[in-house]
This record gives structure tokens, sequence and C-alpha cells, in this order.
């Protein structure tokens, strides 16, 4: 009898493979028999953690969309209404709540991860690119979803966002009154913000995360001694021609994720159970308030992980009647993380084979972005914090301006024949 | 007689000198191609723009200011944003020349932010009433209204005017921004005109204005 399922199970399978030519070399090829370095380490969860938390997000979105109302007249209402009224309403609104800020979290240590170990290196500035660009679509939709709840942070939050365009000379005012198709954010913004977020943002991400992944497993990933597994030996345990320090991704680390999901599981309930607005940080007070266009609240601040530019916005002052130069600024810190590729002249991938230098720049850039989060994220009215915050901002431009210089007279150790698994 | 096969290479399509005719068929199928896509994404990109029911929203209103008293301040909403329209006292009116140093743009220069017609010394049509768009020209906060002429905690030398709570520019008594602030430029004033004595209506210029 047991003959009689496996013979058909077996038969299935075989039909559909004959006709589904590319799933087992899909398989093979992105999991059994992509063969990763096997020293990754702690900061390689983060780039499985953002696929799970993007899986999150679109679920937990899927259904919010069931029950809110996309309108200026209602949104608010009904995310109250979801909170209070649906049954686990509260638990799902949360955990996309909660989610979008993870989201930040997991990319923010997944990209630190690939700038430690110079991971964006040739062979993979393409990989980096990608990311990047995910990055950029991340934040719109991040900033859009967070529209929509309709609060005054959605509200007031929106309004200086989208007047940032306004500052572009000559098209901007008439530029903002497209993005919002009225002259305030209203129903029309809220509305179209709303088709935005939940359905052409996230093909999109969906789509470059495919590519993402697809340019990375092309060249293979690099390791926390940057030591590039594809130019050393061959050969290991389940195939000759692989390169010795490869394990297969599938069952390998797979099941380190699964380890890493856990921890991450047990975080992320803790903080949904009970932290869910995390003392303002994830979700602001201001935003448990309906959009009011009449009143501005006190502060006005975005989410945390978009105050590092936020601040840079705030401290550069206008000049000649000018108030371009903030946004430029805030847009010019994003494009140099672009560029980070080819400003890095090093001959070696990882900080661990690069000098003191390297080290004490990289820590430079970190505490510049996060006191710029912290600035960011308070009521600007200190005269010193603005000062310290332009350095700060200069810090930020000089890590990556000076990196073909520093990157270049750094001294640096060789790199190790093989990979290590003793650290 | 041997019969020459070769009627004309160029026109069966598949001889080497088809390349060029090839290369201009791709490229002006690419180009009328593109073009096309432009057309036709026009609709979908007009469509963001303001709709007939929100430019109707956005129709003039009229405000009746026989009420308003000295130092006064009237906030409305037109095209959703809010206006601030007040009656300024003689003693506020003689604040303005003595800020004229404080100030960016003590002449109203900068032709973008209000009409002709409010590019005078009080920025004003009428000296005492004041109609300015209450939104700060950095970040498009609600300035607030304080006009008592005392030091206050944000400035030592207050002669009354408008406080931004979101990142603290400062504007005299005729929206005119101080020097060295977040906001680059003075506080909009809107078309308006007088319908009569007290009566206003904004987002229509006085006849005979631009």
């Amino acid at each position: 009898m047991s003959n009689v399922i496996t013979r058909t199970a077996n038969n299935v399978w075989d039909w559909v493979n004959a006709r589904a030519p590319a799933l087992m070399p899909m398989y093979r090829k992105h999991m059994s028999e992509y063969y990763a370095p096997k020293n990754f380490n702690f900061w390689y969860y983060f780039g499985s953690l953002a696929l799970l938390v993007l899986v999150n997000q679109i679920v937990t979105g899927i259904f919010l969309t069931m029950q809110f109302k996309p309108s200026a007249a209602e949104a608010f209402a009904s995310v109250e209404y979801i909170m209070r009224d649906v049954e686990w309403g509260w638990l799902i609104r949360y955990m996309h709540s909660t989610g979008a800020s993870l989201f930040f979290i997991v990319v923010y240590l997944h990209m630190f991860r690939g700038l430690m170990y110079g991971s964006y290196q040739k062979p993979r500035e393409l990989v980096w690119l990608l990311g990047m660009v995910i990055y950029l679509v991340l934040m719109a939709e991040a900033f859009m979803g967070y529209v929509l709840p309709w609060g005054q942070m959605s509200f007031w939050g929106a309004k200086v966002i989208i007047s940032l365009f306004g500052a572009i000379p000559v098209v901007g005012n008439g530029l903002t009154e497209w993005i919002m198709g009225d002259y305030i954010p209203s129903d029309a913004t809220l509305n179209r913000f709303f088709a935005l977020h939940v359905i052409a943002l996230p093909l999109v991400l969906l789509l470059l995360v495919v590519l993402h992944l697809g340019a990375l497993h092309e060249v293979g990933s690099n390791n926390p001694e940057g030591v590039d597994i594809k130019h050393g030996p061959k050969g290991n345990r389940w195939s000759p021609t692989a390169p010795a320090d490869g394990i297969p991704f599938h069952p390998y680390y797979t099941v380190k994720d699964i380890f890493g999901t856990g921890f991450f599981l047990a975080i992320a309930a803790f903080i949904i159970f009970f932290a869910p607005t995390f003392g303002g940080w994830f979700l602001e007070h201001d935003n448990f308030t309906a959009a009011n266009p009449m009143v501005t609240p006190e502060h006005i601040k975005p989410v945390w992980y978009f105050t590092p530019y936020y601040a840079m916005l705030r401290v550069v002052p206008s000049f000649f009647g000018i108030k371009l130069w903030g946004v430029l600024v805030m847009f010019g810190a994003i494009v140099l993380l672009f560029l980070v590729p080819w400003l890095d002249k090093s001959k070696v991938k990882s900080y661990r084979s690069r000098g003191p230098l390297s080290w004490t720049m990289l820590a430079i850039f970190v505490v510049s972005f996060l006191w710029l989060m912290k600035i960011g994220a308070g009521p600007g009215t200190d005269p010193v914090e603005a000062i310290i915050g332009r350095v700060l901002t200069f810090l930020y431009y000089a890590f990556f301006i000076t990196m073909p210089v520093w990157t270049k007279i750094d001294r640096t150790k060789p790199v190790p024949e093989r990979v290590t698994m003793h650290d | 007689m041997a019969i020459e096969t070769t009627m004309n290479p160029a026109s069966d399509g598949d001889g080497p000198d088809d390349t060029g005719r090839r290369k201009f068929l791709t490229a002006t199928t690419a180009v009328v191609g593109a073009v096309g896509v432009g057309f036709a994404a026009v609709p979908f990109i007009k469509s963001w723009n303001p709709s007939e029911r929100a430019k109707q929203a956005g129709a003039p209103i009229k405000v009746d200011i026989s009420a308003l008293q000295e130092a006064q301040q009237l906030t409305v909403a037109w095209r959703g944003k809010p206006h601030y329209v007040v009656r300024r006292s003689k003693a506020m009116l003689a604040t303005l020349p003595e800020m004229d140093s404080t100030v960016l743009d003590p002449k109203s220069s900068n032709g973008d932010q209000q009409p002709k017609y409010a590019q005078n010394e009080y920025r004003s049509i009428k000296p005492e009433i004041l109609v300015i768009e209450a939104v700060c020209t950095h970040l498009g906060c609600a300035p607030e209204f304080v006009p008592e002429i005392r030091p206050q905690p944000f400035y030592e030398d207050w002669k009354g005017g408008y406080f931004c709570p979101c990142h603290k520019s400062k504007y005299d008594l005729a929206g005119r921004v101080f020097k060295a602030q977040p906001a680059p430029a003075n506080l909009p004033v809107p078309p308006y005109h007088f319908i009569d004595d007290n009566t206003i209506e904004i987002g229509v210029n006085p006849t005979g204005a631009a």
C-alpha cells in the first residue's frame, strides 16, 4: 500500500518536473548546491531576517487592508476599530507596525555588515547597488505606510516630507500639488499612498529582492575574512568542483538561520506584547490623535529610521534665500552610500585585514550616524546641538569623500589563504 | 541561358544589404513606440493633479472682520491651509520700521512671497489689516502668534511677531522672517481684496491688480 503511495507521489513529482524543468535546477542553484563560505558569523543572520520581516509585512498587511478604510474621513477610526473591535486586530496591526521598525533595524545591521566586510567590492557591486535601491524603496514604502493611519504625525510628517520637493526651484510647487492631488495632504493623498503602499511598491520590492539574491548567487557570498573562496582550493564533501571552503546553503545555513529566527521572533514578540510603541520610537505619541491640518504638533519628527537624514536637513541653514541646501545634503547622504563600491580603493575586502585608520573612520561614521539619529529625533531647539549636528554631518560626508584616500594609505594585513573557523 | 537568380538582394529581405534598413526600421519602431508610451502615460500622470472637486474646494472665501479687535487674530482656512487675519494696533505698526535691521528681507523684495499690492512697509493693502498664510516657509508648520511686546524665552528683545514651534523660525508682525533662521523667506501674503471695510475676500486680487 505504502508502495502505491510512494509510487504515485514519485509519478506526480516526475510529471511536474518534466513540465517545469527549472524547479530542481533552481533549488540546487540557490539552496542545496549554493556553496557559501563556511565561516559566516552573527552578522550573517540579517539578510534572511530581512526576508522574514518582508513576509511578515506582506501577510499582516494583506489582513490589515481587509479592515482599513483608505479615506481621510475614515482611516483613523478604522485603525482604532482594528485595534479594539476586530478579533486579534491589535495583534495583526502591532505585528505590522513593529515589523516596520524591525525591518529597518535588520536592514541597517545588514548594510553595516556589508560595509565592514567589504561585501560591496568587486565583483559584488551590483549586489550592493540593488540592495541600496531596496533601501530607497523601503524608505518610500515606510513613509507612505506611516501616513495611512492619518494621525497628527501622519499628516504633518507627510506635509513636511512632501514640502521637501517644493524646495526644487521652478517646478517645486506644481510638483507638490501633483504628489498630493490637492493643496495640502488630503483624502486624495491618503488614497494614492494606500495604492502605492499596498501594491505598487511591494511589487517593486519583491522584484528587487529576487534580483538582489540572483546577483548574489551569481558571484557568491563574501565572508568575514574577505577570502575569495571561489579562487581557493576545490573539492568538498559534496562536490569535487565546489570551493573547499564552501558548504551547501541548505541544510547548513537554513538551520543556522532558523536558530537566529528563534531569537529574533522572541525579541519581536516581546516588543509586540509589552512595548508596541517602544516608548514613542516605533509609534509616536502624536499619532494617537487624528490628523488636524489646523493644529501643528509641538515637535514634528519622522520615525527613528529617518531621523539621521532629518537631522541633516534641519541643521543645514538656508543660504541666499534658497532652502534647497538642506534637502540636497540629506539626499546626498544617501547617494554617497550608492558610490561606496567605487570609493573604496583598498586591496582587501574585510576590515579584519585593514589597519587602525580604517577602523577609526568606520567608528566615526557609526558614531555620526547614531548621534544624528538622536539629534533628528529631538526637538531641535538647542543651538549647541545644531552645531554638533553640522560637525557630525561633515564627518558623515568626510567618511565617504575621503574614503579613496584612507582606504589607499591605510596599511593592510595579508588576506588568509583559507577561511578560519575559530573566531 | 542561365537565369540570374540575383534579383535584388535588397528586396528579398535576406541579403547583407538589408542590415541598414533593418536597423532603420528597428530604430523607427522603437522611437514611435516610445512616443506612444509617452502619450499613453499622460492620462496616468495627469490623474494625479488636483481633481475638479479639489479645485472647487480651493475657491475664494469671504471673511467678515467687523468683530476683529486690535491685536487680535483670526484664523481662517483657505485651500485647506490656515490663514491669519490680524488687526494691528498703531503701537504694533510702529515696531515694524525698528525691525528692518533684524529681518532678512525688510523691503519684501522677494516677489514670490506677496502680490505687488502688498509689497510695502506693512505687507498689506490697508496698513492695520494683515493677511498672511500661516505656513512657515521652512517646512510648512503653523507659526504661533506672539503679539506681546516683551522679552520671550526664545528671544530677548521681542517686539511681537510669529514664532514657529517646529524649528524655531521667528517672524515680525508683518510676517517678515528674522535673519539666520531655518526659514528662508517671509510668510506669504495670499491674493486678497476688500469687498467693503468689514469684508475681505481671500483668493481674489483687487480689481486692476495683476
